[in-house]
């Protein structure tokens, strides 16, 4: 099981948390101009990397507040974790 | 072949009419019916690791084709068709047991959506039966059916042609049909890039063990396929998940059926030595590690144990895990790809292994014409563009 830092409560165990798939996939700023296949990509298409991975949880079972983590997705090590509008925290690519 | 070898472990080759990457069961599958029914055996298998060491290793080996829409079940039972003469066709004893498949409903959606399965699958022609709780009791007399239990079985959708094959034999079988036609099968031969013209197209992959050339190259890595698409620059809508299964120490024959349980989630059958098999549902990060947390074995375990009573006296032997490919619809993604001469089958998520000589005969088709086999066509890519998503959550069975 994994240990994560929520930002607000500190570390828990991962079955307090909800999994949020890929972190900063931005709304279109401008969805009007958006082509099916731009909306394909924002709609379906993330991320998939075998390293690091910067990827959301939020917090149910605590604070219920949603924030960002830096893990390795084939070790499952967390750099870090680091709340929206927050930088993250550095690793080696 | 000397010395009892069902097939030669190969040196590469410098060049191929088709590369396959991934000597999986799809993989496997795949050469053995471009070489059988389309006179394609220039033809390498690489393997990064051993062959069959991935999920061909790692799955529940169940067999079924009850999925909702026209194009999975025609799709599916393609493959189960396949199943039922493939022992013959190989010359090869897979253990193929068509036990029956049941699916419990513990509540009335379950219920809802089963009976509605079962009546898409019959138009079908799929094989499917509802039973009632009763009927279910009759057919696995050690399951738990009182009422007052917390998930009440409330009946299930049973396919009697499902059932489960020895994966093992499944893949040394494929292998064996494959290299008897001259497909050279190479492990430990990971591909860690593609050699491709200006223009983009690939004439070739770099490996581990050096360059090979390729006129075709067949992506079949399940969990991995996004490392590859990543290699050649183009996106997949697909998110690698662990996926987690067990078993127990070996005991008497206690259940001749495959059960399965959506919503409490466990799905096990016991195999013929023995042991029970069962299977849990992925975790929910992404991952790549072959490895999943301890609480999903511990719900697992929860909904086996109140389902069957009689496993509380069960010991877990061994847990593992192996890495699928989810995509968003639970369907796989089978066809060309945006780069040329680079075909891709991936995508079947939690159910690849049931799909196994189907994804492989409808896959080598559509390789050797260079379009989609009239199968695979309602599978492309293309679908994520358009919007024709083949929705199988339901289906599926496991939960993502």
């Amino acid at each position: 099981m994994l240990l994560i830092p929520c930002p607000w409560c500190g570390d828990r165990d991962e079955v307090e948390f909800h999994y949020g798939g890929q972190a900063h996939v931005a709304y279109p700023s401008d969805p009007d101009a958006l082509d099916d296949a731009a909306w394909a990509d924002y709609v379906f298409m993330r991320d998939n990397p075998k390293g690091w991975f910067r990827e959301r949880w939020t917090h149910t079972a605590g604070c219920r507040r949603w924030f960002n983590v830096v893990r390795h997705t084939v070790t499952y090590e967390i750099a870090g974790s680091y709340r929206p509008g927050d930088v993250p925290p550095k690793v080696a690519s | 072949m000397p010395d009892g070898k069902l097939w030669e472990d190969r040196e590469p080759g410098n060049s191929y009419d088709v590369v396959i990457v991934g000597a999986g069961g799809h993989g496997l599958a795949t050469a053995y019916y471009l070489a059988r029914d389309h006179g394609i055996t220039d033809v390498a298998v690489l393997e990064r690791g051993w062959l069959a060491g991935g999920n061909m290793a790692r799955n529940t080996t169940i067999i079924r084709s009850n999925y909702l829409w026209d194009e999975s079940a025609a799709i599916y039972e393609h493959s189960l068709r396949l199943w039922e003469g493939l022992e013959d066709d190989l010359g090869h004893d897979l253990k193929f047991s068509q036990r029956g498949v049941l699916n419990l409903a513990h509540n009335l959606p379950d219920v809802r959506e089963g009976v509605r399965r079962v009546n898409a699958n019959r138009l079908n022609g799929v094989d499917a039966e509802w039973l009632d709780p009763d009927d279910v009791k009759k057919l696995v007399p050690i399951l738990n059916t009182s009422p007052s239990v917390r998930f009440p079985v409330l009946g299930g959708t049973f396919q009697p042609r499902g059932g489960i094959a020895r994966h093992d034999q499944v893949a040394w079988g494929l292998a064996k049909g494959a290299d008897e036609r001259g497909v050279h099968l190479i492990q430990n031969c990971e591909v860690t890039g593609f050699r491709r013209t200006p223009g983009g197209a690939v004439t070739g992959v770099e490996t581990s063990r050096g360059f090979i050339g390729a006129g075709r190259v067949a992506l079949c890595a399940a969990g991995h396929t996004s490392v590859l698409a990543d290699m050649l620059g183009f996106r997949l809508p697909l998110q690698s998940h662990p996926l987690q299964a067990l078993v127990s120490e070996l005991l008497e024959q206690v259940l001749d059926t495959v059960v399965m349980s959506n919503a409490v989630h466990v799905y096990v059958s016991q195999a013929h030595k023995g042991e029970l098999v069962m299977g849990a549902g992925i975790d929910a990060f992404n991952g790549y590690g072959q490895r999943g947390s301890f609480h999903v074995i511990e719900q697992q375990i929860a909904a086996a144990v109140e389902l069957f009573p009689v496993f509380a006296r069960a010991h877990v032997l061994r847990t593992w895990g192996g890495i699928v490919d989810v995509s968003p619809d639970a369907s796989p993604i089978i066809g060309p790809t945006p780069v040329e001469n680079v075909f891709v089958n991936c995508g079947w998520g939690t159910g690849g292994f049931k799909a196994t000589p189907g994804a492989g005969h409808v896959y080598a088709d559509t390789i050797a014409h260079a379009r989609p086999h009239p199968l695979a066509e309602p599978f492309g890519l293309e679908r994520f563009t358009t919007g024709a998503l083949i929705d199988e959550h339901g289906a599926a069975a496991v939960a993502h």
